[in-house]
């Protein structure tokens, strides 16, 4: 876990935000365009689940292993759970749901740097 | 939107994700919390996160569910909570040695759970009105 893969996630993340808020405002509906690109995030954090995992096995670092990988797991489920509640409300606000949930994924992205890094408690 | 008085829908939708956030936050926080922590000389850190988490997860349930009384009293509870403890943690850091979703007004959680109760109460007050009227 580097900064790069941090950052980047929230980049995506927050970019997606972005996407998902232009249809809030917008009033668009749940696009596939929109879908396909919390998708996207989706299969990064899928990887980065799986290499965090490898990578907190082989690390000699002091990281605290159960907090690390609940907050990957946390950020893998996130995005289905936004994209059912999206599409479910017909309202403006469905894509509001994708947009507190993608801000909420790159929250949680610099947290997990945090954690690796072992300067957060 | 604004004929429907139900919590849980338009705008409320992204509230009730917001504190499904915030309830996923403090509960998970506090397990954790209370799983490593819990030999820790001063327990008032934790006891305070696991009520925070409470207050969270009831408060999600209630909006989610339209229970419109019960989203009232956890949503005031949440607001009491965040000024008191803001202001106590403020005045006397030593009384909070970890950190909790409230301590300093929320700071650690970009204020949000200062502005939360807010836009909760506005929003049960608005929903609230629409059933009425």
């Amino acid at each position: 876990m580097t900064d790069q893969v941090a950052y980047g996630v929230a980049a995506l993340a927050i970019a997606v935000a972005f996407f998902a808020g232009w249809h809030m405002y917008r009033r668009l509906e749940f696009s596939n365009p929109l879908f396909y690109a919390v998708a996207v995030l989706e299969v990064v954090l899928v990887v980065v689940l799986a290499g965090g995992s490898i990578v907190l096995g082989r690390t000699s670092r002091d990281v605290d292993g159960v907090l690390f990988v609940s907050y990957l797991v946390s950020m893998v489920a996130i995005p289905p759970a936004a994209v059912l509640w999206g599409i479910a409300e017909k309202s403006r606000w469905g894509t509001g749901v994708v947009v507190v949930a993608m801000l909420s994924i790159a929250v949680l992205a610099v947290r997990v740097l945090d954690i690796w890094k072992g300067t957060y408690a | 939107m604004p004929e429907r008085s139900d919590t849980s829908h338009g705008f409320g939708r992204a509230l009730v994700a917001v504190y499904a956030v915030f309830a996923l936050a403090a509960a998970a926080r506090s397990i954790f919390q209370l799983a490593t922590k819990v030999e820790s000389d001063t327990v008032v850190p934790y006891v305070l996160s696991a009520f925070a988490g409470i207050v969270y997860v009831l408060a999600t349930w209630a909006l989610a569910h339209n229970l419109q009384g019960l989203a009232l009293i956890t949503i005031g509870t949440e607001l009491v909570g965040v000024l008191v403890v803001g202001v106590l943690s403020l005045v006397d850091g030593d009384l909070f040695p970890d950190e909790t979703v409230w301590s300093d007004f929320g700071r650690g959680y970009g204020f949000i759970p200062l502005v939360l109760p807010f836009v909760g109460l506005w929003w049960l007050h608005r929903t609230g009105d629409t059933r009425e009227g």
